[in-house]
This record gives structure tokens, C-alpha cells and sequence, in this order.
């Protein structure tokens, strides 16, 4: 008998799927043979609108990059740009950055477990952990005044300084956490189901890791030694010694799985919890930002030639921004950004490739696909495969307003 | 055609709705309450049946038009069908002495087939993934459930579901076949999420993976009938499992001296609140307490590990028999 098989199209919109992407399957019974994955599906064209605007609004911009991690852009987009510009934050002002964005790895971890656990069809753990979440969002609430997209960074230091009922909410918050990582580690590396889920799926080795270039979370698992914050330390990072959050130091081999991804993340949370508690102890006294007037800081920018290379170790992996002032305006003339997702969904055709239609969801979630961050380019090509570029469109555009208008008779 | 005979005709079928609906409301409830939610109102899943009566029946370009909603009525009527071969507390089943348990577990595997076949006809390819992990499903949880049949079969000779309501199980058997039934009793709790389709084994219509399975497609009038026919099995399928291993009367229990109207009602609620607590055992903890399984995985379940439990409940049965 001819062996049949079927085409299962994931997304763009699918249960498994947050944000949209296509995941193209060609199953036979459960397992998949062929795959394709597509994207581009929510391109939104910031870089090209930051590259509009002026520099501190393009940082407001730029947290809008990512939906859930909203810290890890503009920390980028800080780092580069004081580079760029040849300005050093205040060291306060370096240690609650530093603060902030580990309280955004707590938030973004537990998440994400909550994420896997609804994958796999563990409702209840999912509003366990998300239950848990609502600690250090009050805490973030209670310090930049919102539970997502924050508005604290600012190009030269932060918009707000931490006081005193702020450091008592963050030793009250690390107190808990310790607590619910605990609890956690048992109901997660123990519970045989999710064992048994997870186990052996996604499972990426080191020489594939490194192929694929994958980042963060996911080249941890799979035992690669790399994370921005030890390799090239920023902010208040450089005083501690931070190293990567590997399996071989806490299980003694690395398997790459879904599992070990669990792991990592479990034990990276309780490090951000020492990090915190390291900045708390150190923090010091002084001002909160290098440049005060933002009129001044703009004309400083305007004034400015230079450019420069910001990396910040996100939740997810490294994000990288690129930057180039080119002394005319008050915005960066260049800006790239690089998402991790960008490189972690490369993971997902290999090891879907051979697996089954009940671990496409693990797959899918196990490196914490970020959609929004990842759409950077759109190609857009007619039906002769030429591709059409903006002035192409907005002359189409004009075109078709006239148009319309004329059919109106709108215009004469 | 006789007047009782009518009554079970509407009654039944209306009687078994409200109280399908109604336990599927209490479930969604404390299931929620279990995740610190507040959950739905009790009254929410005929608010959904309602609203899926009033939606428009979309039947896909590529489906088999007539296989395709045909599947629904069928399920709905089997599940119907089940509920006329339950005994209620004293009340004797409407359709005792026309089948027996073969037949129920007949209907029972018809509904999971309809519901397979529609899959299969709708021409969805998540819909066909989900009819194929039905179908292994059924494969793998069918013998653990026929082999508790048989076990009884040899303790009663006799497949009569009255004839096995009318004398408790635990009466009747030794300290080894006691064992045995609590052996079968225990196969039988792990075959129940399975036949119901509800986490850990809701592996056919994981929404997550294939978003609702065989239902993908389903909508509207057709989706109320699965809907419908789902929560109407939930309620038979529990109260099957009282019947054979919990069938203590409150007269049984207390020596209660209750007669004509006020018996039947007394026991009829008493049989409800059995149903409750296992219900709320059987489907609701489990289903808020697991990860849904691979189907490699539940296919190993059943026939290794379930299997083992049943035919070594039924082998203490036989010892004790013979």
C-alpha cells in the first residue's frame, strides 16, 4: 500500500502559536517528513520609522520592538548609543538598569514555563506559574510605574531612581522567589508527564547549536558556554562575576532537550534573583543621569559622529543594535537591530524534521519565539519576481488615491 | 405505543441533557476553582449549546457532505441511546432486557467512531491527524474496558446491567476476587478520561497541536450535537461506573424505610451524588493534575500497564470463580 501523506498547514494563526508564522508540514500518520517554516508575517518597518524620529524618541520606539520583553531593546539601544556618543551613565544609574532588566528575565522565564507547560496540555501549571508572575510585575509596576513597556531607560542613564520602599519590594520579591523557584524545580524537573513530554524532544547538540547558530537559553541547554553578559560584560554586570548557566554544571551533561531548556531557565532565574541581590548591596549613591536636559542630550546627538554596537543577553539571547550618528541629526542615521528569535527559529525545520505531530507545539515554544522581534525585512515582488521597493509603492499609492479621488469627484 | 413508553421517548433525552450539561458545568467549575480561578457559571454550558444552536452550520467545500453531518445526529443518538440502558438509583432502565453491557460498550465506542468518521469526512488535515489518533486510541483502550466487562460477566453469568445494580459486587465476591474487582476498578478509572476524551488522553483533539482535532471543522448546529452528546457521555459514562462498583442503595446503607414516591426520589438523588463525587474523582482531578500524553505514550499506557491491571484483576476473579 502506497504510504499516504497529508499536509498540515501551522498558522499563521494556530492554538500553538502566539504570533504568526508558518510552519508548512508534510506528515505521514504522526511523523513529519518534509518542513518548511515561513515568516515575515508581522513586519511593522520600526527601523525604518526609528530612522525618522530623534534618537530618544526612536528609544521609546524601540521598546515597542519586542511584546513581552520590553527592556531588552532599548538596554541595546542605551548601550550602543552612549557608545556611539561617548557617554557614560552614572554607576547608580548603571546598577538599577541592571536591576531592571533582571527583574524582565524573572517575568520573561516564568512565562515562558508557563508557556511550555499549556503546550504540552498543562492548564493548571500555566496559571500557577503566571499566578507567580504577578509578584514581580507589581514589583516593576511599583518602580517604573507600568507592568510592560517600562519607559526607564534613557540614553546617559534612567528616567527614575529606585527609593527606599523600592529596595524593601525588591527584597520582599527575592525572598518569594526563592521560595517559588524551589517549588518549581519540583513540580517541573520531577513531574515523570512533563518528563516524559519533554524529554528527548528538540533535543539540539553542541555541533548543531553551533551550526545553526542559535543564542541564549537554547545554546546554554545544548551546553555551549555563551551569555553577552559574561563574555562581554556591561553596566553593573562587569563588577560580578556572572558565568553562563549551563546543564554540565548542574546535571553533568548537557542532552539539548526541551527539558534542559526548562532547566536552564529554572536556574537562570535564581541567578537573576543573586544579581539582584548583588546590585541591592552594592548600589550606589549619586545621580540617576548623565545628561539631564534632553534638549541638550539631542543637540549633543546632533552634534555627534560615530558608531557603535550595543549587546544586552535578553531573556531570550543576545539582542543586538547597530548604530551610526552621522552629526547631522538628532537621530541615529543607521539603526539595525538583531533579535534572538532571528536566530533560534532556524532550530525549528531540523528538529521538526522526523518528529511528531505532538511535539510541534515543544518545538515551536522551546525557544520562546518572539514574532514581532524576528519580522525585521519584508520582500514584497510582483508577479514578474521583481521586488518593489518604497518609492515604487508610494508612487502606486499616490496613484491610486488620485484615483479614487477623481472617482469621488473629491477633487476636480 | 404505550404511554411510558413516550415518556422515555421526550423524558430521557431531556432528563440526560439537563443533567449532562449541569455536570459538565460543576466540572469546569472546580476545575477552576483547582487553579485558583473563578471559573465559569454552573449554568455556562448551556449558555454555549444555545449559542452554537443559534450559529451558522459551515460545512467545508472539500468535506463528504452527507458523512459529514450525519457523524454528529449519530453521536448524539447513541449517547441517547445509553442513557435509556441506565438504571437511576431503584428506577429501573427503560430499555432493560433489550441489551446489556456489550451492548453499552457498543455505544459507547459508536460515539468515539462518529466522531472519528466525521474527522475523516471533513477533509481537514488536522481533523484526519486527530480520526487517526482517535482510532489508536480506541484500539488501546477498548480491551482493558472489555476485559472489566468480562470480569463481571463471570462474577454475575450474566451481562444484565440490572441484574448486576440489584446485588453489590463487593456482596458477592471473597477477599480474592474483592482484590480482583478493585484491580478492575482501578483499569476502569484510567479507561475513563480516555473514553471521555479529557486530559491526560484528549490526544485526539489536543488544541494545541491540531487544533481541536477531529472538531476543527465542526461548527454550529453539528458542534452543539458533539457538544451535547459529549457532555451526555460524560454523565452515562459515570454512572455506568456506579452502577457496577458503587451500587449501595441508601436503604442498602442506613436501612432506610422509605416507601413510593419519596424512595424513588431519596435513592434517585443519592445515585446523582454518587455520580458527583466520582465524576469530580474521575474526570475533573485528573484532568487538572496531568500533561496531555503522546500518543506512542498512551497507546503503551493502555496496553501495557492498564492491560497488566485488568487481566490480573480478571485472573484473581477467575481463581475465585472457578
Amino acid at each position: 500500500m502506497a504510504k499516504t501523506t497529508y499536509y498540515v498547514p501551522i498558522g499563521p494563526i494556530h492554538p500553538a502559536l502566539k504570533e504568526p508564522i508558518r510552519v508548512e508540514a508534510e506528515v505521514e500518520g504522526e511523523k513529519i517528513v518534509k518542513v518548511n517554516v515561513k515568516r515575515g508575517f508581522a513586519h511593522r518597518g520600526i527601523e525604518y520609522m526609528g530612522m525618522k524620529r530623534n534618537a530618544i524618541q526612536t528609544l521609546y520606539l524601540s521598546e515597542r520592538i519586542c511584546g513581552i520583553c520590553s527592556i531588552s531593546h532599548p538596554y541595546a539601544f542605551v548601550i550602543g548609543s552612549e557608545k556611539a556618543l561617548g557617554i557614560e551613565a552614572p554607576p547608580r544609574a548603571q546598577y538599577i538598569r541592571t536591576i531592571i532588566a533582571e527583574l524582565e528575565r524573572i517575568h520573561s522565564h516564568i512565562l515562558w514555563l508557563g508557556v511550555i507547560a499549556h503546550e504540552i496540555g498543562f492548564d493548571p501549571l500555566l496559571f500557577w506559574t503566571w499566578k507567580g508572575r504577578e509578584k514581580v510585575l507589581d514589583v516593576l509596576e511599583a518602580i517604573t510605574g507600568n507592568r510592560i513597556n517600562y519607559s526607564m531607560y534613557m540614553i546617559g542613564g534612567v528616567r527614575r531612581d529606585l527609593k527606599e520602599s523600592h529596595i524593601k519590594a525588591l527584597r520582599d520579591m527575592i525572598t518569594y522567589y526563592w521560595e517559588f523557584t524551589e517549588h518549581m524545580k519540583e513540580v517541573f524537573l520531577s513531574d515523570p508527564v512533563y518528563k516524559a513530554r519533554t524529554r528527548g524532544v528538540a533535543q539540539l547538540s553542541k555541533e548543531m547549536a553551533l551550526k545553526l547558530n542559535v543564542v541564549g537559553p537554547t545554546a546554554r541547554a545544548a551546553g555551549l558556554r555563551m551569555d553577552i553578559r559574561q563574555d562581554i560584560p556591561y553596566d553593573a554586570y562587569a563588577d560580578m562575576d556572572i558565568k553562563a548557566v549551563v546543564p554540565q554544571d548542574i546535571v553533568g551533561e548537557a542532552g539539548g532537550d526541551a527539558y534542559d531548556i526548562t532547566m536552564v531557565r529554572l536556574y537562570e532565574i535564581e541567578q537573576s534573583l543573586d544579581i539582584i541581590e548583588f546590585c541591592l548591596d552594592n548600589l550606589p549613591e549619586g545621580k540617576i543621569l548623565a545628561i539631564p536636559n534632553y534638549v541638550a542630550l539631542l543637540n549633543k546627538i546632533k552634534k555627534t559622529e560615530g558608531e557603535a554596537i550595543g549587546a544586552h543577553e535578553a531573556p531570550r539571547g543576545e539582542v543586538i543594535h547597530y548604530f551610526k550618528y552621522d552629526g547631522k541629526r538628532d537621530g541615529p542615521a543607521v539603526w539595525k537591530v538583531i533579535a534572538p528569535s532571528y536566530n533560534n527559529i532556524n532550530s525549528w525545520a531540523p528538529l521538526l524534521l522526523g518528529a511528531e505531530v505532538a511535539d510541534i507545539p515543544v518545538v515551536v515554544a522551546y525557544i520562546d519565539p518572539c514574532m514581532c522581534c524576528n519580522d525585521r525585512v519584508a520582500v514584497v515582488k510582483d508577479s514578474s519576481g521583481r521586488i518593489l521597493d518604497y518609492s515604487y509603492l508610494h508612487k502606486k499609492a499616490v496613484e491610486k488615491t488620485r484615483k479614487l479621488e477623481k472617482e469621488l469627484g473629491v477633487r476636480k | 405505543m404505550t404511554p411510558e413508553t413516550l415518556f422515555y421517548a421526550i423524558g430521557m433525552p431531556i432528563i440526560g441533557v439537563f443533567l449532562g450539561l449541569v455536570y459538565k458545568g460543576i466540572d469546569r467549575r472546580v476545575s477552576a476553582r483547582m487553579t485558583s480561578r473563578i471559573g465559569p457559571p454552573i449554568r455556562q454550558p448551556f449558555w454555549d449549546v444555545g449559542k452554537l444552536l443559534l450559529k451558522e452550520t459551515v460545512v467545508p467545500e472539500n468535506a463528504v457532505r452527507w458523512i459529514f453531518n450525519a457523524m454528529p445526529i449519530l453521536a448524539f443518538a447513541s449517547s441517547m441511546t445509553l442513557l435509556l440502558y441506565i438504571p437511576f438509583g431503584i428506577l429501573k432502565a427503560p430499555l432493560e432486557g433489550y441489551g446489556d453491557l456489550v451492548v453499552i460498550l457498543y455505544l459507547l465506542t459508536l460515539q468515539a467512531l462518529a466522531m472519528a468518521i466525521g474527522g475523516f469526512a471533513s477533509g481537514s488535515p488536522f481533523s484526519s491527524v486527530g480520526a487517526q489518533r482517535e482510532m489508536v486510541l480506541m484500539m488501546s483502550y477498548e480491551m482493558p474496558f472489555a476485559i472489566v466487562i468480562t470480569g463481571f460477566a463471570l462474577i454475575y453469568k450474566s451481562f444484565s446491567l440490572s441484574t448486576i445494580a440489584s446485588t453489590p459486587v463487593w456482596s458477592i465476591v471473597g477477599p480474592l476476587g474483592g482484590l480482583g474487582v478493585l484491580l478492575l476498578l482501578i483499569a476502569f478509572l484510567w479507561v475513563t478520561p480516555a473514553e471521555l476524551a479529557k486530559l491526560p488522553f484528549d490526544i485526539a483533539e489536543a488544541e494545541t497541536e491540531i487544533a481541536e482535532g477531529m472538531l476543527a471543522e465542526y461548527s454550529g448546529r453539528n458542534l452543539a450535537l458533539f457538544y451535547l452528546s459529549d457532555a451526555v457521555r460524560g454523565f452515562a459514562m459515570i454512572a455506568i461506573e456506579v452502577v457496577l462498583f458503587f451500587p449501595f442503595t441508601l436503604s442498602y446503607l442506613f436501612g432506610l424505610n422509605l416507601s413510593g414516591v419519596a424512595l424513588y426520589i431519596a435513592e434517585g438523588l443519592w445515585f446523582l451524588f454518587k455520580v458527583l463525587v466520582l465524576y469530580v474523582l474521575a474526570v475533573t482531578l485528573v484532568r487538572t493534575s496531568f500533561a496531555r500524553f503522546r500518543i506512542e505514550q498512551a497507546s503503551r499506557i493502555f496496553w501495557v500497564y492498564v492491560n497488566i491491571i485488568a487481566l490480573l484483576g480478571l485472573l484473581l476473579i477467575w481463581a475465585e470463580v472457578m
